[in-house]
């Protein structure tokens, strides 16, 4: 068994235990990332070199008894979304190229100071657009259960490295669904905290009320770690909740005897691949035998929930994209004459077509004359959902569905077809819209070997309970243990 | 048809930088005048992934000048973002605030020839400043200062309620003193820290329906603003009259030809897409938070006009000048506590401390003296322990000294000789000496007396009670 092998938890044990140290594990990530990363292309960037002297001094502390967590010398890896002090941060965009932040995000600060040596800045679709990994603006990361196809978006990068066990965990940040999609199709388990539970403080803002960060592991009891080191109130983030920290381990072999879990009509429609339906509903009785009761619950604005995302979110991008303009930093035109040109070519050539195409969106759904049919209406419907989920947590205590109505697509098979790669999302974005916890835990295989993915949606700061009915299922199995078929 | 046949019809839109040390959404610098960017940080620069942070004082003061202006300060307010391109606007927005400002529907009440009139206030909302273009010519280069970007900025809008440019100067006067007396602005046009933008329409008198208005952007003085009003009633009332229309569009005040200009036409005009910022939730303001406000809220330049008028029976002239400016008047008050005859304290204020104030260049807050030792000072000229042009010299002392006026009249030995026998000792002199002119007097010459009281005073260094010279001379000279 190799060290990258372990989980978050187990190498955390063996570093406490001094059995190995941080530089041997990050050594072990850094050897592991030059033998499997040409073909699973998740990394923009590997920051040898910091990750090396963080692990040392992860070393030291271990040697003087004075972790600075209980994660203190576990390599991670960041969805380049998040900025890095001195580390090219770009979002996985040409407008970004050679942006060299000069802080760290909120969160990336917690992990330094936690100790945690962060390995490298993994691939994203442009901006956090995309389901698939192919807007990135660099290369599509490559899918280690089949390389042939996605690991998913916008977190892909992130997904892939975690299954491909080139590092330990990851942080992600979900959207729409961009943590827990691509946890679905790789096996690993993805988790979205409640909205404003995990700062966005220097983290490059999509759409600014659904952002969200968390974690992105092999196991839930890794999730659970990695959660507790970065949920708490940020000042610097005006959404930030002043909601304490819940202790996300304590309750985790609790199982699941007793609780009520509802299975939403409108998630068990047609469209669904066979395979992946399935797979839910047995899962859905393995709860049942755990000792869960199943109820069957309406959501009746689910089909409003992509067209309404697609706005808000379009909406807020359009906005939060203005700011990469040519003026400041990153890319700028050059022979551009005049202020007008300067602007249109510098974003003609630094972004993508995603990112071009929703930026259109939001600008026209938020011009006047529009903003009333477009967004005003999406944010009532908005509200409409929220308030469905609220009536559901009224009667159950969290509500399981597919995480993706299919697994993971071909690279390239949905490129042509924006509206079908959209679809992608139907599962996910509906929590995100509510503002709520959702997570995305391994329940098998198809019969092509590729991973599905149960999604649990939880009540606002509930992510204790979500992780605690994710672990009930994880104790049963174990595939989330299997490796993904990587010739090394 | 002439201008007079037309009735114009005005609204302003005050912008008044908030004098908060730090700036609204991050803890940068407002300070003036530094180097450019230096008081800038990755929030106020719009850099990737930073979100704002509201800073609250511009909140307390938002409150502050809603509740001056008698309005209702909404309990929940909400925060929009404008959109628009321009290198100077870091994040290719500004944040802002849009259909849901923090106070609404105030008034303001101003003098106008016909007597007081209420001038309505639509709204105030809170923004942030943009940053500023330089253009070098030398270079052929642009250049961005960010470091207004950021700064905390109220918008005070009114309702058209303004008839010609005297009221609309008036207005912002009145709105000046208003927010410099709060402690919320510094009222400096020059620094733009205060200006305006006016919407001006004309329609023919009698009509019940506005004309199309026109907008005048950033008019950064009184006089400009006078000045800008009236061409545009003029062009509005000539456009009309040669048969044309007049079109909505921006208009700038051209300093130099005196004239209004086109900015942009309602066609080019920008689609600024708002829509409530995610960054920042909505904006409670408690009614705890309202109380404490309105309860610290401090006497307003007009009812302390009035108050001075009544209470200190001040004539109209001296309480518009002590009520000014706030420091002045609550420095009035201070000695008048202290000395009874506000009148006579009115006019050594009006006089001498004004007089000093400008000739020192110093503000009200680095005078030395305390409000007794004025009020002991005067009280000494009453009591004729010094003469009032001594009394001068003493206040001049103690303004640069801060020494106590008995001190002052004790080491200068300004005090005042009261002694009939020294003075009359002198005066015998003084007519011995000038004996041609007491013959002079006696033949009917009257005017020579005031010649015998200088020449007393100036033996005696000014120190000789007049009240005293003034008897003895004419007891000597026979009347």
């Amino acid at each position: 068994m190799q060290l990258t092998d372990l989980t978050m938890l187990e190498l955390a044990a063996k570093l406490a235990e001094r059995a190995v140290s941080s530089e041997e594990a990050t050594r072990a990530c850094l050897e592991r990332i030059r033998q499997v990363d040409p073909q699973v292309r998740a990394f923009l960037r590997v920051d040898e070199e910091g990750a090396l002297a963080a692990a040392r001094a992860s070393d030291a502390r271990r040697k003087a008894g004075s972790p600075a967590s209980a994660l203190d010398g576990v390599p991670l890896g960041l969805k380049d979304i998040f900025l890095t002090e001195g580390v090219e941060t770009t979002a996985g965009s040409r407008i970004l190229e050679g942006f060299v932040p000069p802080f760290d995000a909120t969160v990336v600060r917690l992990l330094k100071n936690a100790g945690l040596p962060l390995v490298g800045k993994l691939n994203m679709d442009e901006f956090a657009m995309g389901s698939s990994n192919e807007s990135s603006a660099y290369f599509p990361t490559h899918n280690p259960w089949d390389l042939s196809r996605t690991p998913g978006g916008s977190s892909g990068g992130s997904s892939a490295a975690v299954a491909a066990r080139e590092v330990f965990g990851a942080l992600g940040t979900d959207t729409g669904g961009s943590i827990r999609q691509p946890a679905a199709f790789t096996n690993t388990v993805g988790l979205k905290p409640t909205y404003g539970r995990v700062s966005r403080f220097g983290v490059i803002a999509y759409a600014s009320s659904l952002d969200q960060p968390g974690p992105m592991t092999r196991t839930v009891g890794d999730a659970a770690a990695l959660l507790q080191l970065i949920a708490r109130h940020d000042p610097q983030d005006a959404t930030s909740a002043a909601v304490e920290a819940q202790d996300y381990s304590a309750d985790l072999e609790a199982g699941v005897r007793g609780l009520k879990l509802g299975v939403p009509r409108e998630y068990f429609t047609e469209g669904m691949d066979p395979e992946v339906e399935v797979s839910i509903r047995e899962t859905l009785r393995e709860y049942e035998r755990l000792g869960a009761t199943l109820v069957d619950v309406s959501l009746p604005h689910t089909k409003y929930a992509l067209a309404t995302y697609y706005l808000i979110a379009s909406s807020e991008a359009s906005s939060n994209l203005a700011r990469y303009d040519g003026i400041r930093y990153g890319l700028r035109a050059k022979d551009a004459r005049g202020l007008k040109e300067l602007y249109a070519q510098t974003r003609e050539k630094g972004f993508g077509p995603e990112v071009k195409r929703r930026i259109m969106l939001g600008t026209y759904a938020l011009s006047a004359g529009y903003y009333d049919a477009y967004y005003l209406r999406a944010q009532k419907v908005r509200t409409l959902i929220r308030e469905d989920f609220t009536k559901a947590f009224q009667q159950v205590d969290a509500v399981l569905s597919p995480t993706s109505p299919v697994p993971a697509f071909k690279l390239g098979e949905k490129l042509d077809d924006p509206l079908s790669m959209y679809l992608m999302d139907v599962f996910t974005l509906p929590c995100n819209l509510a503002g709520l916890p959702g997570l995305a835990v391994p329940c098998g295989f198809t019969k092509a070997g590729l991973p599905v993915g149960l999604q649990i949606l939880g009540r606002p700061f509930d992510e204790a309970r979500l992780l605690r009915i994710a672990r009930a299922l994880e104790r049963e199995h174990d595939f989330f243990l299997r490796p993904a078929p990587l010739q090394g | 048809m002439p201008v007079s046949d037309f009735q114009p019809v005005i609204g302003l839109e005050v912008h008044a930088q908030l004098l908060t040390q730090s700036k609204i959404f991050c803890g940068c610098s407002t300070a003036f005048g530094a180097e450019p960017n230096r008081n800038t940080c990755p929030v106020c620069l719009g850099m990737p992934g930073v979100l704002p942070v509201l800073n609250q004082r511009v909140v307390e003061f938002a409150v502050r000048t809603g509740l001056a202006l008698e309005c209702t300060v909404k309990k929940t307010s909400v925060w929009s973002r404008k959109n628009y391109f321009y290198p100077d606007l870091p994040k290719g927005y500004q944040i802002t605030q849009y259909d849901l400002p923090i106070c609404e529907h105030g008034r303001l009440v101003i003098d106008t020839p016909q007597g007081e009139k209420v001038i309505r206030v639509r709204r105030i909302h809170m923004e942030e400043d943009a940053g500023k273009n330089v253009h070098d010519a030398d270079v052929g280069q642009s250049l961005v200062d960010l470091n207004r970007a950021g700064v905390p900025l109220l918008e005070i809008v009114s309702e058209p309620d303004l008839r010609d440019a005297d009221e609309a100067v008036e207005y912002l006067k009145v709105m000046r003193d208003v927010l410099v007396y709060l402690g919320v602005n510094d009222g400096n046009l020059e620094e733009g820290s205060f200006r305006c933008d006016a919407n001006v329409s004309v329609m023919p008198k009698g009509s019940s329906t506005y004309g199309q208005r026109c907008e005048l952007k950033n008019l950064n003085s009184f006089r400009f603003l006078k000045q800008a009003i009236e061409y545009e009633i003029s062009r509005q009332v000539d456009v009309i009259e040669s048969g044309g229309k007049v079109d909505q569009e921006t208009r700038l005040w051209d300093v130099n030809k005196g004239v209004t200009r086109s900015m942009r036409s309602k066609e080019e005009a920008h689609d600024y897409r708002y829509f409530p910022e995610p960054d920042l939730p909505p904006l409670h303001v408690s009614d705890a938070a309202i109380d404490a406000a309105a309860k610290a809220l401090p006497e307003l330049p007009r009812a302390k006009l009035t108050r001075f008028m009544s209470q200190y029976g001040l004539p109209a002239y001296d309480a518009r000048i002590l009520v000014a400016e706030r420091p002045l008047a609550d420095f009035f008050e201070a000695c008048a506590a202290h000395y009874a005859d506000a009148k006579k304290l009115s006019n050594w204020f009006l006089g001498e401390l004004m007089r000093l104030l400008k000739e020192e260049g110093t503000p009200l807050s680095s005078v030395r003296f305390t409000p007794v030792q004025l009020a002991e000072l005067l009280g000494a000229v009453d009591k004729g322990t010094v003469s009032a042009n001594a009394g001068k010299d003493v206040l001049g002392e103690m303004f640069r000294t801060g020494k106590a006026p008995a001190d002052i009249i004790a080491e200068k030995g300004l005090a005042q000789v009261s002694d009939t026998g020294a003075i009359e000792a002198v005066v015998d002199d003084i007519l011995a000496k000038n004996a041609g002119e007491v013959e002079k007097y006696r033949a009917g010459k009257k005017q020579v007396f005031g010649f015998f009281v200088g020449q007393v005073m100036r033996a005696m260094k000014g120190k000789g009670n007049p009240a005293l010279v003034n008897d003895l001379l004419k007891k000597k000279l026979g009347d």
